[in-house]
């Protein structure tokens, strides 16, 4: 179970270059997952680690040895692909067996290798169905069969889940996270579902245009995102952005924007120091309560445009001056289209970024 | 009403001259050559004034060494064209297949052979095949080594050669398209699972590759049966009857020995083997087919 270390990873296609210099640690038996939108660099990330993509620069260490020059075989790995990568020709029970049949393993131990693994994933009635008899969600399993079966140290999975519906999708993840208890391995888990991310993950790395962005525990990546990126990547619905001027009103720091003024607690003025002016304020709809008696100060004036009825909550889009902000509200208070309604803001919840850097202040 | 029955006849009404060519060009001579196969019929004559013999034609080359000789050669003919072809041109497809530079260039030269006149390819071969001014000898002899006989002794290797020749490109086109529309993410995993470029040939490509290479042999099968050109100018079928596939023999029958009944007869017995070869292609797909629909359905019924 050893640890995995990117260093200064570069891809190149030609002259394109997909990866800037990626570099992550991950400690033993973590649950690695790289998040970021279509086109970051994702899966090419993890298939560098497979040794599916060749390195352009840079260098792969496992367990403290250089990897980067060897065939995926001799990484001792697994991994499950987005479309499961089934041998279409071969049953269930020699999709599982084919690493320890190529192993050459004695015949009785890959039969009960492949009776447990296939406990363990509820697919032993389907042992000798074609991956063509099989439904999606079974297919989905067959493949985390055949990698739990090769008994390697590293799982890598790139977006497992992403081709299952939406209810499939839930249970495999809370599967998923079940097996990740009992199973000690290194993970790395691709996938662009920021709920797989937050749910699963010890750690988060979320990548854009080919950087790393942030990495951390999911906690501490919702809480203190490092860049406007980050901030607005993770959670649902998204962080809601404004463009506001810091200014000193008799002795509070305030954050005034089109329409409304909002003091900026001491602590978070006294920090980013005298870096005044035009910046970005950013609050997450979880952070907006409904409160029509709040302080001027501390709330915004919002007018309804569009009510989203999603069960207990609904998700209001509203207007705020000249931009729109997000926020969540339970079903049944009574509203109506037009409508302006104050909602306070949490100072906790307060997020600053510099309008030109996007980086948090 | 009546646009639904318009509606209905316009398919056929636009099949129709395409019908009608094909009753001509076809089954007319099908017909004809079937009914002629029952007489005893000189080219001199107008089939009409022929004389009716039964199955007499059949019986009689049933039971003749000579045409079992060329049926023989046929099959020997085929068989070990079909082989060597499937062997060479999978192997150069599988070795091929890999993006290098230049490597479309190569695979473009590849298939030159297939895009010559058989006529050509039999002239050709056949100078090159020349005893003493032929590339062949004259390289061997320019090594110090001997000539080889080859439109004499070797008659039927050599055109076997040619024809390897020939259509070994066929075979590696269409290998080639099959190993490109193979799921590339299917090889990763075994690539990952810990197999050899041998191993991930052998358990993965070439039993995902099966459906197509069998079409394909058979494909080819049926068309190495039928040969002509290509050993009617290097050997004219000799010498003696080495070369003189079920094809060259029709054509003989027909125009020297002057039996046209005979000849006939003897297309239906080549008709019965490529029927039977190409039932045995059209079954095998549609039992493809039928597979997966049963599995398709299978998974429905669950769901
Ligand atoms: N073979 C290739 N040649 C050129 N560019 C490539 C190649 N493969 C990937 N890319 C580029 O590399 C970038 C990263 O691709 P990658 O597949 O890693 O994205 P991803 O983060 O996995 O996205 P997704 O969520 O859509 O799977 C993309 O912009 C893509 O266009
Ligand atoms: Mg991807």
């Amino acid at each position: 179970m050893p640890e995995i270390r990117l260093e200064k990873l570069v891809k190149r296609y030609g002259d394109v270059q997909v990866l800037h210099g990626i570099d992550l640690d991950m400690a033993e038996n973590e649950f690695t997952v790289l998040v970021g939108p279509s086109g970051c660099g994702k899966s090419t990330t993890l298939r560098m680690v497979a040794g599916l993509e060749s390195v352009t620069e840079g260098e792969i260490f496992i367990g403290g040895s250089p990897v980067s020059h060897l065939d995926p075989k001799d990484r001792g790995l697994a991994m499950v692909f987005q479309d499961y990568a089934l041998y279409p020709h071969m049953d269930v029970a020699r999709n599982i067996s084919f690493a320890l049949r190529l192993q050459k393993r004695p015949k009785e131990e890959i039969q009960a290798k492949v009776r447990e693994v296939a406990e363990i994933v509820g697919l032993s009635e389907f042992l000798h169905r074609k991956p063509g008899a099989l439904s999606g969600g079974q297919r989905q399993r067959v493949a985390m069969a055949r990698a739990l079966a090769k008994d390697s140290d590293i799982f890598l999975f790139d977006e497992p889940l992403s081709n299952l519906d939406a209810k499939l999708r839930g249970q495999m993840r809370a599967e998923l996270a079940i097996m990740r208890q009992s199973v000690q391995k290194n993970m790395i888990y691709v996938t662009h579902d920021q709920i797989e991310a937050m749910t699963l993950a010890d750690r988060i790395v979320v990548m854009h245009g080919g950087y790393i962005q942030q990495q951390g525990p999911p906690e501490e990546l919702f809480k203190q995102p490092a860049n406007k990126f980050v901030a607005g990547f993770l959670g649902s619905p998204p962080m809601n952005f404004m463009d506001v001027d810091l200014q000193e009103e008799g002795g509070i720091v305030v954050a005034r924007g089109d329409g409304f003024g909002i003091a900026i607690p001491a602590e978070i003025s006294n920090q980013i120091g005298k870096n005044s002016g035009k910046i970005t304020l950013g609050i997450r709809p979880s952070d907006l309560n409904y409160d029509p008696n709040a302080a001027e100060d501390r709330a915004l004036d919002l007018q309804v445009i569009v009510s989203e009825y999603i069960g207990a909550q609904s998700v209001l889009l509203c207007s705020c001056g000249s931009t729109n902000v997000t926020v969540e509200l339970k079903s049944e208070t009574p509203i109506a289209l037009g409508e302006t309604l104050r909602f306070a803001v949490r100072t906790e919840g307060i997020h600053l970024f510099d309008r030109a850097t996007e980086s948090a202040l | 009403m009546k646009a639904h029955f318009l509606n209905r006849v316009t398919p056929y009404a636009f099949l129709a001259p395409a019908g009608v060519i094909m009753v001509i060009a076809l089954l007319y001579p099908l017909g004809y050559m079937i009914y002629g196969s029952f007489r005893d019929w000189d080219p001199s004559q107008n089939i009409s004034e022929t004389e009716f013999v039964g199955i007499k034609n059949y019986i009689t080359l049933f039971f003749d060494p000579a045409f079992h000789e060329s049926l023989s050669v046929t099959l020997i003919f085929a068989g070990s064209v079909v082989i060597a072809e499937m062997a060479i041109g999978v192997g150069l497809a599988l070795l091929l297949d890999r993006n290098l530079r230049g490597m479309s260039i190569l695979r473009t030269l590849f298939i030159l052979p297939m895009m010559i006149a058989p006529v050509v390819v039999g002239l050709m071969w056949r100078y090159m095949y020349h005893p003493t001014v032929g590339t062949f000898n004259r390289t061997l002899k320019s090594m110090g080594l001997q000539g080889v006989d080859w439109l004499g002794q070797n008659a039927l290797l050599s055109v076997i050669i040619a024809d390897i020749w020939q259509w070994t490109p066929f075979i590696f086109i269409l290998a080639l398209a099959a190993l490109q529309s193979l799921p590339r993410s299917a090889l990763e995993a075994a690539r990952i699972d810990g197999a050899t470029p041998w191993q991930q040939i052998w358990y993965i490509k070439l039993p995902l590759m099966m459906p197509v290479l069998v079409v394909t042999g058979l494909l080819r099968l049926i068309d190495a049966f039928k040969v002509l050109e290509v050993i009617l100018v290097m050997t004219e079928g000799g010498p003696g009857l080495s070369t003189e596939i079920v094809a060259l023999r029709i054509s003989r029958t027909a125009t020297e020995f002057r039996e046209l009944g005979t000849a006939a007869a003897m297309s239906n017995y080549l008709l019965i083997l490529l029927l039977i070869l190409t039932l045995a292609m059209l079954a095998f797909t549609r039992i493809q087919e039928a597979r997966t629909a049963r599995l398709a359905r299978q998974v429905q019924e669950e769901s």
